[in-house]
């Protein structure tokens, strides 16, 4: 690339507006967004689900669906043409060639059916000329290129052989093998563990600083942000409310709503909250063990052992975390203890009781002592009952009449500060952090002792997620339960947990009080998970944001 | 919160319900297979009912004087009170010189019965076994190896089989037609089952104490049914078919019952000089077989939209 290009930007957007279909709840779904992209730059566009951050990036792409989203006003310029002008035949040239996504998910992305280096080659094929031979070697380079382990291997895999990481890894190479001069990553992190993200975050800024790149980067974390952007906008509603240089945007928020998304973000540092050590034991895990077991009932295959030798406690007002990445069990050791599923050994001791080995009689009344929320707000509900029927069952299962569990499920409502009124409605009349929090009360109808949350706050945008775990921490204050709370995201458990639990492949790795965990990590396993924390050395929360006189958050 | 704002919370909902409802019966109605296929099936529903009426005479009643006579015949008939008119043979006589037109509208009630109560009795029987096998994960693999069994056996030969060893009869064919449309009713409810018990919402209700039975009703139930409608058309479809094809092969229902296939059956012999009794019950038995199968493609496109894309 000639140095003379280095200094036009690479993206141009310009007062774009996308329309939305009517009878939607706004007119523009992109409203005058305007940004530019140079050459070797990262810039990072944040906002909340529905912000219209992904529709801009797919209206660069020219991937809007047809009728649907319209751009009805600006002009996209990719190195001066006009992506809203051009015919669908130069549009397709310039995809792959000058301009190429990074997609969310990485397994629907690739196709299943081809090997990596087919699905890469497709790539070559529809738009070089290169021989056999060419091709190979450039796919080889390619895979090298983004670190992959043996290349020759990767390349004959095929996708359901490869890990998530690896997985997003070739679908980065399939989007540089061509070199293009602009790389659009719609939240390329955001179904990864913290240290395959933390290595796809380099990645990404590696071959962006070797290769002249710019990269419009698309996430909803500003740890993510503080990490690789080099500028920053931030969009609300389909407008770009604030853009900048990323250190001053993060430091310096003018805007309010971008005050309040960084100060949403949970600190890292974990809140040093008193605890009382002679407050009464609610679980106690002996041992926990939770065995998968495959094949069939003639063969027993070898098992994968989820939950290995777990022994945790929870006392009365406090909250435990049990934080790992996908696959480390913690949520096995969570429905164990809520016996969604039995244990193969140990005991999972309630006041005494033995939830683990319990009778099935027995074990009904010990049910409602222990409650779970789930991670999917969308799917936790029954879509075809009314909420308030929902947060009834539980106790109309136990006796309690009709009359008295609405009566109930009113105060509750209200408890989780959502109008009582609004019971005979549906679960899609509510947004996600909405039916997260009548989850919330049809936990606490049943009145139960231990709360467990699984991910409770994960599928919300920040700012919802920071009012469920206020309201969480509220509600284990007022009524003094036990919690435990599961995540992978480590600022979370920074905010919520009085005791820490690491887990890695099914084992304890470190137990202990939150603070000194945070402080000073013991394992080799911990300290790599914290290392890999995107934004660590960034201070975020609402006392990051002191300096400003009128912080809202 | 006030009086005025309760009412006007409550009055949102109750709107918002009634207007789901609404859409769907308009949806319904928009969809022309639905449309098409529910009218030319009530009119088939209203010949069967009011054949009596429908100039029709007693089907099985023998005349040797007017045997194979073409449509449109037409002879003076003495009734039963004595009294003698012109009477008419349009669709004409078969072999034995009963009436074509009278045995193919009563036929009609045979074939819908038939189809209509393979249906229901299949999609009950099949429904709770489904349930049950995608419920309780240890009765699931006997139960599915009972249904390969029956799957593996050809609704025909089951038919011949069940004839002869019991009476020829509406109940037995229905029997044989029911049996082997089970295994397929299971498979689907054990699929919908499987994939629902998985659901947050589902582990939720475990967690509050809700016993088996009722998840199963409250939860699981509900989510069956589009399906099953959809399913419960095609069954009846087939059933019309394979009870034309039992009784064409003579293994159905007994010749004296006029059925289409039976009709058709009897007008085999001497086809190619007298068609109209196989031209015109097998006209009836398309045209009723496309209505039922019309319903059921426009109310999967309605009830069930991801389905049509998977086809």
């Amino acid at each position: 690339m000639s140095d003379t290009q280095t200094a036009a930007p690479v993206l141009e957007i310009t007062n774009l507006s996308v329309e939305l279909p009517k009878g939607t709840d706004r007119r523009y779904a992109v409203d005058e967004v305007s940004i530019t992209v140079a050459p070797h730059e990262i810039v990072c566009l944040v906002g909340e689900s529905g912000s219209g951050k992904s529709v801009t990036a797919h209206s660069v792409m020219g991937l809007l669906p047809k009728g649907q989203l319209t751009p009805v006003a600006g002009t996209i310029r990719l190195h001066g043409e006009d992506l809203l002008t051009v015919s669908d035949d130069r549009l397709r040239e310039l995809r792959g060639a000058r301009m190429s996504m990074i997609f969310q998910e990485p397994m629907t992305a690739l196709n299943p059916t081809m090997t990596c280096s087919d699905q890469i080659e497709e790539v070559l094929i529809t738009h070089t000329d290169l021989g056999m031979t060419e091709r190979r070697q450039r796919i080889l380079d390619i895979l090298e290129l983004v670190h992959l382990p043996d290349p020759p291997r990767m390349a004959a895999s095929y996708p359901h052989q490869l890990s998530g990481g690896q997985r997003k890894r070739i679908m980065i190479a399939m989007a540089l093998v061509l070199e293009p001069s602009l790389l659009i990553a719609d939240e390329p992190t955001t179904a990864l563990d913290v240290t395959t993200q933390a290595q796809i975050l380099k990645l990404i800024k590696e071959i962006q600083q070797t290769h002249d790149t710019g990269v419009l980067f698309i996430t909803h974390d500003f740890g993510v942000v503080a990490e690789i952007a080099d500028r920053v906008a931030v969009m609300q509603w389909g407008k770009i409310v604030e853009q900048g240089d990323a250190k001053t945007v993060l430091r310096n928020p003018q805007h309010a709503y971008t005050r309040m998304l960084i100060g949403a973000v949970p600190s890292f540092t974990p809140i040093d909250r008193p605890r009382d050590p002679k407050a009464a034991v609610v679980l106690k895990t002996l041992g926990l063990s939770k065995t998968y077991t495959g094949g069939t009932f003639l063969r027993r295959a070898a098992g994968v052992r989820a939950a290995d030798d777990v022994n945790i406690e929870v006392r009365k007002g406090e909250t435990l975390g049990i934080v790992g990445e996908s696959g480390s069990g913690k949520s096995t050791v969570a429905r164990c203890i809520a016996r969604l599923i039995d244990p193969t050994s140990g005991a999972v001791l309630l006041d005494g009781d033995d939830i683990a080995r319990a009778p099935s009689r027995q074990l009904r009344k010990l049910r409602r002592r222990v409650q779970i929320i789930f991670q999917d707000p969308y799917r936790s509900l029954n879509p075809r009952r009314p909420v308030g029927e929902s947060i009834i069952e539980g106790p109309t299962n136990y006796g309690t009449s009709r009359a008295d569990a609405t009566e109930r499920a009113r105060q509750l409502m209200a408890l989780v500060r959502l109008d009582p009124e609004s019971l005979d409605r549906y679960p899609h009349q509510f947004s996600g952090g909405q039916r997260q929090r009548i989850c919330i009360a049809r936990a606490l109808a049943m009145g139960p002792d231990l709360l467990i949350a699984d991910e409770a706050v994960s599928a919300l945008d920040v700012s919802v997620q920071a009012q469920v775990l206020d309201l969480l921490d509220d509600i284990r204050r007022r009524l003094d339960l036990a919690m435990l709370f599961i995540t992978h995201d480590l600022r979370v458990a920074a905010q919520v947990c009085d005791t820490v639990a690491v887990m890695h492949r099914g084992k304890v790795v470190e137990y202990g009080p939150a603070h000194s965990v945070f402080a000073d990590p013991q394992d080799d396993y911990t300290r790599s998970l914290f290392a890999a924390a995107p934004g660590r050395g960034f201070a975020f929360g609402a006392g990051a944001l002191t300096a400003s006189p009128d912080a809202t958050a | 919160m006030t009086e005025s704002t309760h009412n006007l919370v409550d009055s949102a909902a109750s709107a918002d319900a009634s207007a789901r409802k609404a859409t769907l019966w308009q949806q319904l109605l928009r969809n022309p297979s639905v449309l098409i296929g529910a009218s030319i099936l009530a009119l088939m529903v209203m010949m069967s009912l009011l054949a009596p009426v429908l100039g029709t005479m007693d089907p099985s009643e023998i005349n040797p004087a007017w045997r194979n006579k073409h449509p449109g015949f037409e002879h003076l008939k003495t009734f039963a009170d004595g009294s003698e008119a012109q009477w008419s043979y349009r669709l004409g006589t078969d072999t034995l010189g009963r009436d074509t037109y009278s045995r193919v509208i009563y036929g009609a009630q045979v074939s819908l019965a038939v189809g209509l109560i393979v249906a229901v009795l299949s999609i009950a029987i099949g429904l709770t076994i489904g349930l049950v096998s995608g419920y309780i994960r240890w009765l699931d693999a006997i139960v599915m190896r009972v249904m390969d069994g029956l799957m593996a056996i050809p609704g025909i030969l089951l038919a011949i089989a069940l004839v002869s060893l019991s009476s020829a009869g509406l109940g037995t064919v229905i029997l044989a037609i029911t049996i082997p449309e089970i295994p397929r009713v299971v498979r689907l409810v054990r699929a919908i089952v499987l994939s629902i018990r998985e659901e947050p919402y589902v582990e939720a209700a475990i967690s509050v104490g809700t016993s088996l039975p009722l998840i199963l009703i409250r939860h699981v139930l509900p989510n069956t049914i589009a399906p099953l409608i959809v399913q419960g058309t095609y069954i009846c479809a087939s059933a019309i078919l394979v009870e034309a094809i039992l009784s064409f092969l003579g293994v159905g229902i007994p010749p004296e019952i006029p059925t289409w296939g039976n009709i058709m059956a009897e007008g085999r012999v001497l086809f190619r000089l007298f068609p109209h009794n196989i031209l015109y019950p097998g006209i009836f038995l398309a045209i009723t077989v496309l209505a039922v199968n019309m319903l059921g493609d426009g109310l999967r496109d309605t009830l069930d939209p991801r389905m049509r894309e998977r086809i």
